[in-house]
């Protein structure tokens, strides 16, 4: 088991003739995820190594059976990539592009909600379930299949963090980016629902950064709904107020979105939060056992 | 982006928004001459991206020519909390019988706008909602269908304003939708929002923030960014195309990643150390971009070392230690560096470095190393 993006993963690659749209698309088939088309308005009829082109996401749903579709093409026409892909009825949409504009995320977040198809990101690496599928950017060689759930804010650092649990033996169910912009189509709250009830995993990482108050409504969360052990890493401790820091959705407002307003919440519920990414594997020994 | 308040207004005049009538000015004489032509009394203030300019005494009524370049000279060139003054705006003087406060801001927790208004204005508004918090009434905006009439009547009833007032104050709320949509801010603010002696509704402040993501919409808006009031290191980041920002620390930062620069911040602090900057070189570096950024980190003279983290993902690790190498060919630092290399090409990127046997320059295993050393050689 994984969550979102397995074995049946059918997927549609909107923007898949740009440059990085191709690279990707091509490492993701490479890695063995069953990428069964493109789409680039006026390229319908030719293909990418194979993966044929579509003018449309409906004609690509028609005629391949696309489920899942990941966005890539540039900001400002993003947002209507997206709510194509809803329209033409996929569940599954992962926007890896960044910066897309906050009233392009509003509406598009608004129009999603009411519906039944699910975004994930955008700003964010994607999602990657070891050994079975990989849509986005995720490297996937540092990563094998095992039981701990991980979903972030940031792409890098749940590499670095990745890494630091593999070192110790870890697998990983899933490893879910949910971006790092104000408004992300899925928050830490659907993610934890989702490893909750995935089998496979036995403990769920999640690692949040400064901004916003995800992490303090994830918490209130898990104190209600998650009984698997749930361990957290909050990035962004010196940074300074009013500044955004790399991320569109990282900044300390005033005295709101604080990592250390956010580390507290979470362990007022019991969560345990490392105070550096090796800290994290650390915790994870303690709770999972020795894996090495 | 934060704009000034006399470029905010402009805005707001451009959607209806009532405001006084005011010119721009960056030397004394401008200002005196705005104020001939817009008649006596007016007021001059400066423009800086910081409250508290009236306390700081950067808000002067001037009732004569005299008093104009008196205010003018004193308060251009005025440090007003780190901020230094460039620009006047001066404005006709309005006669005040009540001070309101008026926003729509971006609820990022309920993923909706919020219009909010108050009788309490003209003063610190986070203070108000402590004291008063019943004072500040809030509605969420539905996204898709916009500000509608009755959410004005809503909030105006319920924050009790003045019933005379109670269709121009609506009226105003639906004209900083406007702004709010079409401009793409993310905050527009009146404090106060001024109802005169005739009773009329104007916006005697305005506090706009515009959504960087979007500035390709608004050309006119991305060319009021104020160089003059930027950091020397910001601006040529910005303009090298690098995500930086500076701090006041002495270990200058390198990594790739928004998550993980922040995350080597946090682990510099705690090893004892204080960063001087975040420095995200983006996903993919190539060399260039890497030397490129060395020479903005360098650029800020307080820095006393510098640590590189890189975890490969897309970005190879054998690019970085080449722009390395290639940034001490150009520019020959004379700062310690530690280099923390992990990820895709890791060991081509340390075998590159080994072989280039650069000067002062130590490898380390992991990112907790590499932060104890940098503190120990920053010392």
């Amino acid at each position: 088991m994984a969550i979102l993006v397995d074995t049946g993963t059918r997927l549609v690659v909107s923007g898949i003739t740009g440059r990085e749209g191709t690279f990707h698309s091509l490492r993701n088939r490479d890695y063995g995820t069953n990428v069964v088309a493109g789409v680039t308005p006026g390229k319908g009829g030719q293909d990418v190594d194979g993966i044929p082109v579509f003018n449309t996401l409906h004609d690509a749903v028609e005629q391949t059976g696309a489920n899942t579709a990941m966005v890539f093409v540039p900001p400002r026409f993003a947002a209507d990539s997206i709510l194509e892909a809803e329209d033409a009825g996929i569940p599954l949409i992962i926007t890896i592009t960044e910066g897309i504009p906050a009233h392009d995320e509003l509406r598009v977040y608004t129009h999603l909600e009411r519906g039944t198809s699910r975004l994930v990101g955008p700003n964010c690496p994607g999602i990657l379930s070891p050994g079975k599928a990989n849509v986005g950017i995720i490297p996937a060689q540092f990563f094998k299949e095992g039981n701990v759930g991980l979903v972030s804010r940031s792409g890098t650092l749940t590499y670095q963090i990745g890494n630091e649990l593999a070192q110790r033996g870890f697998g990983n169910s899933s490893i879910v980016g949910i971006g790092g912009d104000p408004v992300p189509g899925s928050s830490f709250i659907d993610m934890l629902e989702l490893f909750e009830a995935d089998p496979e995993t036995e403990l769920i990482v999640m690692c949040g950064e400064i901004g916003g108050s995800a992490e303090e409504e994830a918490a209130d969360y898990i104190e209600e709904h998650v009984s698997k052990p749930v361990l957290a890493y909050i990035a962004g401790f010196t940074a300074p107020p009013g500044k955004t820091m790399g991320h569109a959705g990282a900044i300390v407002s005033g005295s709101k979105g604080t990592a250390a307003a956010k580390a507290e919440a979470l362990e007022a519920k019991g969560v345990r939060v490392g105070r550096n990414p090796t800290q994290v594997s650390e915790i994870a020994v303690e709770i999972l056992g020795t894996r090495v | 982006m934060d704009l000034l308040e006399y470029q905010g207004k402009q805005l707001f005049a451009k959607h209806g928004v009532p405001v006084p009538d005011g010119r721009p000015a960056t030397t004394v004489q401008e200002a005196v001459e705005a104020a001939e032509e817009l008649g006596y009394p007016v007021v001059i203030k400066a423009q800086v991206q910081i409250g508290g300019r009236g306390k700081a005494g950067g808000i002067q009524l001037a009732k004569d020519r005299a008093e104009a370049e008196e205010h003018a000279t004193a308060i251009l060139g005025m440090d007003i909390r780190g901020f230094t003054v460039h620009e006047l705006y001066v404005e006709k003087a309005s006669e005040i019988d009540e001070e309101y406060y008026a926003a729509i801001v971006f609820d990022r927790s309920a993923k909706k706008p919020m219009a909010m208004l108050s009788r309490m204005g003209g003063m610190d508004v986070e203070e108000v909602a402590e004291t008063d918090p019943e004072a500040m009434r809030m509605l969420h905006v539905d996204p898709l269908l916009g500000l509608q009439d009755f959410h004005g009547r809503r909030l105006a009833f319920e924050s009790g304003i003045a019933e005379d007032v109670v269709r121009p104050v609506g009226a105003m709320l639906a004209s900083l939708y406007d702004v709010f949509v079409r401009e793409d801010a993310t905050l527009v603010e009146v404090n106060p929002l001024l109802i005169t002696k005739s009773r009329e509704v104007v916006a005697l402040d305005a506090k706009v923030t515009v959504d960087d993501n979007a500035l390709f919409r608004h050309p006119d808006v991305a060319e009021l960014r104020d160089p003059s009031a930027e950091d020397p290191q910001e601006r040529m980041a910005r303009e090298r195309g690098l995500t930086y920002v500076k701090l006041d620390g002495n270990v200058g930062i390198l990594g790739n990643g928004a998550g993980l620069v922040m995350s080597t911040l946090d682990v510099v602090a705690q090893a004892g150390g204080t960063p001087a900057n975040f420095l995200d070189a983006g996903g993919g570096s190539k060399a260039e971009a890497i030397t490129s950024a060395v020479e903005v980190i360098l650029s800020d003279e307080k820095v006393k070392a510098v640590l590189f983290n890189i975890f490969g993902g897309i970005t190879r690790c054998d690019e970085v230690a080449r722009g390395l190498i290639e940034a001490f060919e150009q520019i020959k630092p004379d700062v310690p560096f530690v280099v923390r290399l992990d990820g895709t090409n890791d060991k081509e990127g340390r075998a590159l470095l080994a072989e280039a046997d650069l000067p002062n320059v130590h490898t380390e295993a992991t990112m907790l190393g590499a932060a104890e050393k940098i503190v120990e050689l920053a010392r």
